[in-house]
């Protein structure tokens, strides 16, 4: 069995990630912060150990603006609903997932202008068009750092320095980056970073958060919900303050324990050293794939300049053919179609058929990527 | 009588906990116990640390920017 889904959601975790899932709920079990006993003091250290590892692998400087949810979709809705109103203009790419355009449409409807700059084929974003498209009103850049079909990353330093000048925020979808690409947070510039747990940070599914930089103003950023923090108790208003405004009912503390784990494994391992290997792998497939005749390759082509996310197509094998017959005769799990980004798609001229991706991870190895340019080589030959 | 022990109220149970964490790293013990009730209504947790504790337990807050509401004798 190979696992190509990684930029699905990784897998397998490493195993600190289960052990801390597992300690989390056998040995502490109470919900943090709602009644101080030593259980329930103990459930609100994993919770914070969880922000301060967030906020060290991207280097944030304070903890406590790391607000947890769901996963990224779940921060993205708090950003974009919670600071856009009537009025503002964003900007945002031709790339990007459903988890952001798909608000941004929605808003868009409300009132808010949008302009969505487009990418190159290859999915680059040339900063000039971004400079270009500012307006008086532009408040938000909101832009994925890496596509999650390609792979191909956008510039965020270079947005981050235009969202700056202009006096507009910048809001990045991490969710591919996020522990497989260097991210810095206060270098960059990026005043809102979205991030997801579940994949290349290897926690569990239904983890994620927002990053809020020293230029957000909280009180500018409306709750997506309001509830129970365990703060302020004696108010029947949600409290105005990081992280307990934006952190309403009881959070996923297993979850967010395997998340911790799962930050702590990357940050030992290293993420300079993560992206070398799959740096190195990535280039191995796409050497792989171009040489393959009827293959047609997306991207750049450079896995310097793209994560570890291939998509590519067969000449007379439809994706959803070449998706099934990789599960059903190779053993090879990879995500055909439209990948939640139709945009990106029609971008790269492959909507609304899509393309076959294939997503490494930490744990995928060379003989892994050689097993499945083998699987792609047999799909071509009976094509 | 010199009190032996304050408390320390924060906004909310993160604050608690990454107080806690500051004061730990100083070497400076503290506890996080439930607020008394006489002194706030929240249902939530503070920091307690023994007196002669706070004064440097002031200055690792505030060197941290953790931001804290009041200080109490308990
Ligand atoms: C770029 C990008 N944004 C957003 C998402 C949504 O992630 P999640 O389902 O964890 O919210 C994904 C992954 O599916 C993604 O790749």
């Amino acid at each position: 069995m190979i696992y190509l889904d990684n930029a699905a959601t990784s897998w397998p975790k490493p195993s600190v990630v289960l052990d801390a899932v597992m300690h989390a709920m056998r040995d502490v079990g109470a919900n943090p912060g709602r009644a101080g006993h030593r259980l329930a003091n103990e459930s609100g250290r994993i919770v914070y150990r969880a922000r301060e590892a967030v906020a060290e692998l991207f280097g944030a400087p304070d903890p406590l603006r790391v607000v947890f949810g769901a996963n990224v979709t779940w921060a993205l809705n708090l950003a974009l609903r919670g600071l856009l109103r009537p009025g503002d203009h964003v900007i945002t790419s031709s790339i990007e997932h459903n988890s952001v355009m798909r608000p941004l449409r929605a808003l868009e409807r409300e009132g808010v202008a949008l302009t969505v700059v487009p990418c190159a084929p290859t999915g680059a974003l040339d900063p000039q068009q971004v400079a270009d498209a500012l307006r008086r009103e532009t408040t938000l850049i909101a832009l994925n750092h890496a596509s999650n079909v390609v792979g191909t990353v956008l510039p965020v330093a270079e947005m981050g320095a235009i969202a700056r000048r202009h006096g507009a925020l910048l809001l990045v979808d991490a969710a591919q980056t996020a522990g497989a690409w260097p991210i810095d947070f206060v270098a960059d510039g990026i005043d809102l970073l979205a991030f997801t747990g579940h994949k290349s940070l290897y926690g569990p599914m239904g983890t994620g958060g927002l990053l809020l930089g020293e230029r957000v103003d909280p009180a500018r950023v409306a709750p997506l919900a309001r509830g129970g923090t365990g703060s302020r108790s004696e108010l029947e208003e949600q409290p105005d303050f990081c992280p307990d405004k934006y952190e309403a009912g009881t959070p996923n503390v297993p979850g967010l324990a395997g998340l911790e784990a799962g930050v702590r494994w990357v940050r030992e391992q290293g993420v300079a050293a993560l992206r070398r290997q799959e740096a190195a792998l990535t280039q191995r497939l796409i050497d792989g794939l171009r040489a393959i005749p009827g293959v047609t390759l997306y991207g750049t082509g450079d896995a310097a300049r793209q994560t570890a996310t291939v998509s590519f197509n067969l000449a007379g094998v439809p994706p959803s053919e070449a998706g099934l017959r990789l599960d059903e005769e190779f053993a090879i799990m990879c995500r055909i179609g439209l990948h939640c980004s139709p945009a990106c798609h029609r971008t790269l001229g492959t909507f609304p058929e899509g393309t076959v991706r294939f997503g490494l991870g930490a744990f995928t190895t060379s003989n892994e990527v050689d097993a499945a340019l083998d699987a792609v080589r047999q799909l071509e030959r009976n094509a | 009588m010199s009190p032996v022990y304050y408390v320390i109220l924060v906004p909310s149970t993160s604050y608690a906990v990454r107080g806690e964490h500051v004061l730990n790293q100083k070497g400076i013990a503290s506890k996080l116990i439930p607020v008394p009730r006489s002194l706030s209504s929240d249902c939530g947790v503070c920091i307690r640390v023994a007196a002669d504790d706070l004064p440097a337990a002031r200055q690792a807050l505030d060197a941290a920017k953790v931001p804290y509401d009041s200080v109490h004798e308990f």
